[in-house]
């Protein structure tokens, strides 16, 4: 019989809640900024095609942000839950961050979420436009809370243990740690990606079905000249993120480059099958030295491997290597899509693109993939430790959580969570398919349900 | 040493936090816990639109209160949160449930809208129900060792609990029922009015069987009553003042004082559970002191909330005057 163990169990839960969780954030934040601005090309121009657009990703917006506050209350209670001892160990420095992402990010995006949803006939359309502005502004202080918590947990600084228990010896230091800077910024763009990604999928679907041309027209071309800048800007970014990873924390860069043995001249593994049993690689594919040069700027620089740690002191390899090919692939995959879209705009020769126009629709998945490919990298590299190099995974379990009551809230978590993303994807299709135009036009549908009050993403025409 | 004790301020902004909490979700709570008791789908319409454009809102001080004990007293939250593991999952699917139901609900056809009715009130109720339990644990106190929580998975739930857990359910539906008098008219103001009635009568009842439970289960406690007997006697005899004035409100058929008189009796349960307790944040044996984060931590917190809080009231006081006023059937937010 297997023993269920609590720390597993805690682990994989934690995994979930969390992946689950960061798809609505790292969507919403990019949407948020896109209302905001539709918003304001509104009010500065008062033209209708843009209150069409604000209003319909308004709707999806409603969705995503629904599901992404009930599964972020989630969060604020797991640390507590199950890992007691690195909360009660960590709390006076992540309880004041924590505290201030409520106070200056969560009221703000929640109270004026009301406003921007339902208040566009209640209250004048500057202040609707202020209300989408908060709400934008808000998710972004959000992530800047959150992101330097957990560039903490990467890089500590500005603390010091003393008897199991952090105490905060400089605040500048603590929140402006090490991997901070690169972190914020490599989500954010992230964040702009996935928004924009969707946004322009969406609209070259529209395109190829003929629905609401003029609209989509617009918002596709809007969207991809912000991913021209914003996809190779990520890569410029993600090798500074890499870099700084790097230096303080290079098991992980061993990982991600699968390197067992420390190497002069690395190579860049464009393929391999990492086996940790057997400490090495089997299938290597790869381009000579060109990892010891991302990563060292010289051809023959040295990469430690990652037996330079002990087995119990390592990430898994093969989650972090696979992980972040996914991530980079991904990546690349969007850095040409973009640019070719942006070419395609300006030889104005989008709309008739059907290739292109199809290829941007099946691109909606990709992001989200991306991003939590890139959080299994960072967040598995870092094992085993919670606080890496200080407090490790093992250390902060509950004692008192036995595996059964940890199956019990796994189990759990899984199956609210499945229910809420199967409806939650069935009613953002619906909304999707039904289009901004058919959306505008049945405002004044007649019917049994046409003049009832309904929630932001109301769907009227439906059977 | 210090010339300000950090922790005392700490437990007013934290207990300030709480019940932030508890009033402004308890209503909307309260209204999903009455959906079944709504005649048709367009009083659910109204009853869900009410509460709609503030829910959001009113739920984020729980995670402030989350957050809050985190930085202020983490022991409160690395004890209360195992102890309570099982509850406080209960708890969160429920929110889960109920909060995408607002959503939901009106996005689905209207003959499959009934596992989201069943949703907003099956969530309601069981994260009403669970808090009050919570509520009741505070008061039975935890098995601590060191600074872990060292008791079983169910020791939270007892006969005791659950019926804490039951009376915050009767209050919050008191709650609820008296924001739909204020928020709606005809027929569904009639249902709101005839289950405040009957709702009053049963939150004073629990009430005092709470209040002589704990007296017979913590000798401590009756022994603080009757000490400050000469203070305490203030606490019964408010409630009960509350209690009538929110009786003859509803007998005047008054649109605000039900609700005003609800709070009022909210307020009142909180501080006397508060000054029973009093000072043990993790009873029997830790105080609010103990369970305390390091002065530091403290400050660095609060300086940034003393500035913040006042504008987050100010702006959600701001929300509340758009959305004033009565939510009539067919007349939507659009």
């Amino acid at each position: 019989m297997m023993e269920l163990d609590p720390l597993l169990l805690s682990r994989i839960q934690f995994a979930f809640v969390v992946s689950f969780h960061a798809i609505f954030p790292v969507f919403t934040i990019g949407l948020a900024s896109y209302i905001a601005l539709l918003e304001g090309l509104l009010y500065r121009t008062g033209n209708l095609a843009y209150e069409q657009l604000s209003r319909f990703w308004t709707k999806v917006f409603a969705v995503v942000f629904g599901m992404g506050v009930v599964s972020g209350i989630v969060m604020s209670f797991q640390f507590g839950t199950n890992w007691s001892v690195f909360s009660y160990a960590s709390a006076n420095f992540l309880g004041p961050i924590l505290a201030y992402e409520v106070v200056t990010a969560f009221f703000l995006e929640a109270v004026f979420l009301g406003v921007l949803l339902f208040g566009r006939d209640k209250v004048p359309r500057g202040t609707h436009l202020f209300a989408a502005c908060m709400v934008a502004l808000g998710t972004l202080i959000s992530s800047f809370w959150i992101l330097s918590a957990n560039s903490w947990m990467q890089t500590p600084a500005g603390v010091e243990l003393r008897d199991g228990i952090f105490h905060v010896t400089s605040w500048t230091e603590a929140i402006f740690n090490p991997s901070f800077g690169p972190r914020f910024f490599h989500v954010a763009l992230a964040s702009f990606l996935t928004g924009g990604f969707v946004v322009a999928g969406v609209s070259a679907w529209y395109l190829l079905k003929g629905k609401a041309p003029e609209a989509s027209r617009k918002a596709l071309q809007m969207c991809l000249i912000m991913l021209a800048f914003a996809a190779p800007a990520q890569l410029l970014v993600g090798d500074v993120h890499g870099l700084n990873t790097f230096k303080h924390q290079p098991a992980k860069v061993a990982a991600m480059e699968g390197v067992w043995e420390t190497t002069d001249g690395a190579p860049l593994l464009l393929f391999a099958i990492p086996s940790q049993s057997q400490e090495r690689n089997f299938l290597e594919i790869g381009i000579p030295n060109m990892a010891s040069l991302i990563l060292t700027h010289e051809l023959n620089g040295t990469l430690p491997g990652l037996k330079e740690w002990a087995p119990e002191d390592r990430p898994n390899m093969p989650i972090v290597f696979w992980s972040f090919r996914v991530m980079v692939g991904i990546g690349l995959l969007m850095i040409i899509i973009a640019l070719w879209g942006a070419w395609l705009t300006w030889r104005d020769r989008l709309v008739e693109s059907k290739r292109f126009l199809r290829l941007t629709s099946l691109m909606i998945p990709l992001p989200f993939a991306a991003v939590l490919a890139g959080w299994f990298v960072t967040e598995v590299g870092r094992q085993p430790w919670l606080v890496h190099g200080l407090h490790r995974t093992s250390e902060g379990l509950t004692p008192s959580l036995t595996g059964a009551m940890a199956l019990f809230t796994l189990t759990g978590y899984i199956t609210v969570y499945a229910v809420v993303f199967i409806a939650g994807i069935t009613f953002l299709v619906r909304i999707i398919r039904q289009g901004p135009d058919q959306a505008d036009l049945s405002e004044d549908l007649p019917g049994a349900h046409a003049k009832r009050p309904f929630s932001a993403a109301d769907d009227k025409t439906m059977a | 040493m210090e010339l300000i004790d950090l922790t005392l301020i700490w437990i007013f902004i934290i207990g300030f936090g709480v019940f932030m909490y508890v009033f402004m979700d308890g209503f909307d709570l309260g209204v999903g816990i009455l959906f079944p008791f709504a005649g048709s789908d367009e009083h659910r319409d109204v009853m869900m639109n009410s509460v709609a454009p503030v829910w959001d809102g009113n739920e984020t001080w729980l995670v402030l209160g989350g957050a809050g004990l985190l930085a202020a007293f983490p022991l409160i939250y690395a004890v209360f949160l195992p102890a309570l593991y099982i509850g406080v999952f209960l708890m969160l699917a429920g929110l889960i449930f109920r909060g995408v139901a607002f959503e939901f609900r009106f996005k689905a056809a209207p003959e499959k809208r009934r596992p989201w009715d069943i949703a907003f009130f099956g969530g309601s109720l069981v994260a009403a129900f669970a808090q009050g339990a919570v509520v009741g644990a505070y008061i039975q106190g935890f098995e601590v060792e060191g600074f872990s929580y060292v008791g079983g998975a169910f020791d939270w739930l007892t006969p005791f609990t659950v019926m804490t857990g039951l009376g915050l359910v009767a209050g919050y539906t008191l709650l609820g029922a008296t924001w739909l008098i204020m928020k709606t008219e005809g027929e569904l103001q009639t249902l709101a009015y005839r289950i405040a009635g009957r709702m009053v009568v049963a939150v004073l009842f629990v009430f005092l069987l709470v209040s002589l439970w704990t007296a017979a289960a913590h000798p401590h406690i009756l022994e603080r009553w009757l000490e400050h007997a000469a203070v305490l006697w203030i606490f019964p005899t408010l409630s009960l003042v509350a209690g009538v004035w929110l009786w003859r409100g509803l007998g005047h058929r008054a649109e605000g004082t039900p609700f005003v008189a609800t709070l009022a009796l909210f307020l009142l349960a909180y501080l006397g559970l508060l000054i029973s307790m009093w000072p043990y944040a993790v009873p029997p044996h830790h105080t609010f002191w103990d369970a305390a984060s390091s002065p530091d931590s403290q400050l660095f917190t609060l300086i940034g909330l003393l500035f913040v809080i006042p504008i987050i009231l100010a702006y959600t006081a701001w929300t509340y005057w758009v959305f004033r006023g009565k939510v009539r059937i067919g007349e939507g937010y659009h």
